[in-house]
């Protein structure tokens, strides 16, 4: 079963200067094991369709199913939050305790789970995000990137089938960032576990299974990396940087060279170059 | 960093001792039972003395260094003369010691003025000593659970916790904020340190306005990434840390119950 399954979906926030339109009929679907990037330019909607995954945000038409239940059942409300982990952007807004360990068994004490299990569960989502060594440290002295993985390690706890980080490597600095991309990208290809990453960072969208790009509340291109950012023109006419290595191998190609098609970083680029020679 | 190294929050001093080890709950229960004591028993110096006595032990046991003890003192410094001072002039029993003008002082006004001292000093140091001991976590748990019994009557104990620590979490985070904002201004030119005290307060308005609104920001996502998580208040909760009794308690009740038993003895049958 997927884990996500977005039809239709569409959302109006109501404000003093009227209605805007935040989602446009989006329809999108993540199966299990799989690492979505969102991206799309700022108010384009993409964190507005991050906060209805998990049910911050409900449909004002059309549906969101999370693993087959309905986010605008009332009922099911609980079991949708745990099943999808939500990261925010901002690290210091979203740890609760004093206490790293504290912090991450804050999930699982919500859930009802019993104390013997929340301290194995404490145990192994640390280990997950390698910060069992700062277990007993306080939050406010941790840099940015280990609060992210602090926060990652509490959604672990929860048991989820699905983690979103929305925007969550914004407000980090280039050590943080890798840090926490490494993290979910580790946790994705060793452990299955499925992962929707809402970014505008494109150098950390190359590294997704595949890319959704969201315009005017409305998703206008999907497919591997590779595929979408061929599309260099497209993407640059809705305001979106194309990764420099992906554009540079397109437009050399175009000239002449004899480059394939699906080179994304640097690296690739470097060796396709040093083959031609 | 340099005004957080200034506030050592909850003034908590971590370590080992037994005084350290013994649950919160039994503490706090301590504190307040000892300022119990401290207001039923008559005022007299053999019964303070008992329980000064008592007070230093603890403070003994618990490796905890005296100059900082008696520092937690400086606060009420001038409630402490205060009273001293009105009762030496106000009360008078006992002898006419001397006379200062239209003053006279009577020897049962200092020691009735002398007395009340102590109890105030003695008030202020079993707080200390809970607070110096007990981490701030421990002492919300501790808390929590005191006021579980008053949920019945309509208090929220779960959620006044809570707020409790969410405040604590929130303490070093604002204060790098507001240090932060301060320098934001003083680099274009803010003055805090010169003119008078209303001057100041108003030369504060630029720092305390953006750090409100701020304030409310984290608010709202903090509330937001909580009830991502699930947070539905107190109902169906598990705790991570559950509080234990050990033995310890049941020794450090035995010696409440004996010191106390000898404070009421003392004040009552002799």
């Amino acid at each position: 079963m997927d884990i996500l399954d977005i039809a239709d979906l569409h959302h109006i926030y109501r404000g003093h200067e009227g209605e805007t339109i935040a989602l446009a009929g989006v329809d999108l679907v993540v199966s299990e094991g799989e690492f979505v990037a969102v991206i799309g330019r700022n108010g384009s909607g993409k964190s507005t369709l991050a906060k209805h995954f998990n049910a911050i945000l409900l449909p004002g038409g059309g549906r969101v199913l999370v693993a087959g239940l309905d986010t605008r059942e009332e009922a099911l409300l609980w079991s949708v939050r745990q099943m999808v982990g939500m990261v925010f952007q901002h690290p210091d807004n979203q740890i609760v305790a004093t206490v790293v360990e504290e912090d991450v068994a804050f999930g699982p004490e919500n859930l009802g789970v019993p104390t013997a299990e929340i301290i194995e569960r404490v145990d192994a989502s640390l280990r997950q995000v390698n910060m069992e060594d700062y277990r007993t440290h306080a939050p406010h002295l941790l840099s940015g990137g280990q609060k992210q993985r602090v926060a990652i390690a509490g959604i672990l706890a929860m048991r989820p089938r699905l983690i979103v980080l929305d925007e969550a490597t914004a407000m980090l600095d280039p050590i943080g960032r890798s840090e926490v991309m490494s993290t979910i990208l580790r946790l994705n290809r060793e452990e299955g576990m499925t992962a929707v990453l809402i970014t505008h960072h494109m150098d950390e969208a190359v590294k997704a299974n595949r890319v959704v790009v969201i315009d005017q509340g409305q998703v206008v291109l999907s497919g591997t990396p590779a595929e979408v950012f061929s599309q260099y023109k497209l993407l640059e006419a809705l305001g979106l940087d194309v990764p420099v290595a992906a554009k540079l191998s397109i437009l050399l190609a175009e000239s002449g060279l004899p480059l394939p098609a699906h080179i994304l970083t640097a690296e690739q680029l470097v060796d396709e170059l040093c083959r031609l020679n | 960093m340099s005004m957080m190294q200034q506030i050592t929050l909850g003034q908590y001093l971590p370590g080992k001792s037994v005084v350290h080890r013994l649950d919160p709950r039994t503490k706090l229960l301590m504190a307040f039972g000892f300022i119990m004591v401290l207001f039923i028993i008559t005022a007299g110096w053999v019964e303070y003395g008992i329980l000064g006595l008592a007070a230093l032990l603890i403070i003994y046991t618990a490796k905890l260094p005296l100059g900082m003890v008696l520092r937690g003192l400086r606060p009420i410094l001038i409630i402490l003369s205060l009273t001293i001072v009105l009762h030496i002039f106000s009360t008078r029993t006992g002898t006419l010691l001397f006379r200062l003008w239209f003053l006279e002082v009577y020897s049962g006004g200092v020691n009735q003025g002398f007395l009340l001292a102590a109890r105030l000093v003695l008030l202020v140091l079993s707080t200390s000593v809970l607070t110096l001991t007990t981490s701030p976590i421990a002492l919300t748990d501790a808390i929590e659970f005191v006021l579980k019994p008053f949920k019945r009557i309509g208090l929220p104990a779960h959620e006044l916790a809570m707020m409790m620590t969410i405040a604590l979490r929130f303490i070093p985070t604002l204060i790098e904020e507001a240090e932060r904002i301060m320098k934001a201004q003083l680099a274009r030119g803010a003055d805090f340190e010169s003119g008078g005290l209303i001057k100041r307060a108003k030369s504060l308005l630029p720092l305390l306005v953006p750090l409100f609104i701020s304030a409310f920001r984290r608010a709202d996502e903090l509330a937001m990434a909580m009830e991502a998580r699930c947070y539905r208040g107190g109902d169906g909760r598990t705790k991570f840390k559950v509080l234990r009794y050990t033995k310890l308690d049941f020794y450090a009740w035995t010696c409440f119950v004996a010191v106390s038993a000898l404070a009421f003895y003392v004040s009552y049958a002799l």
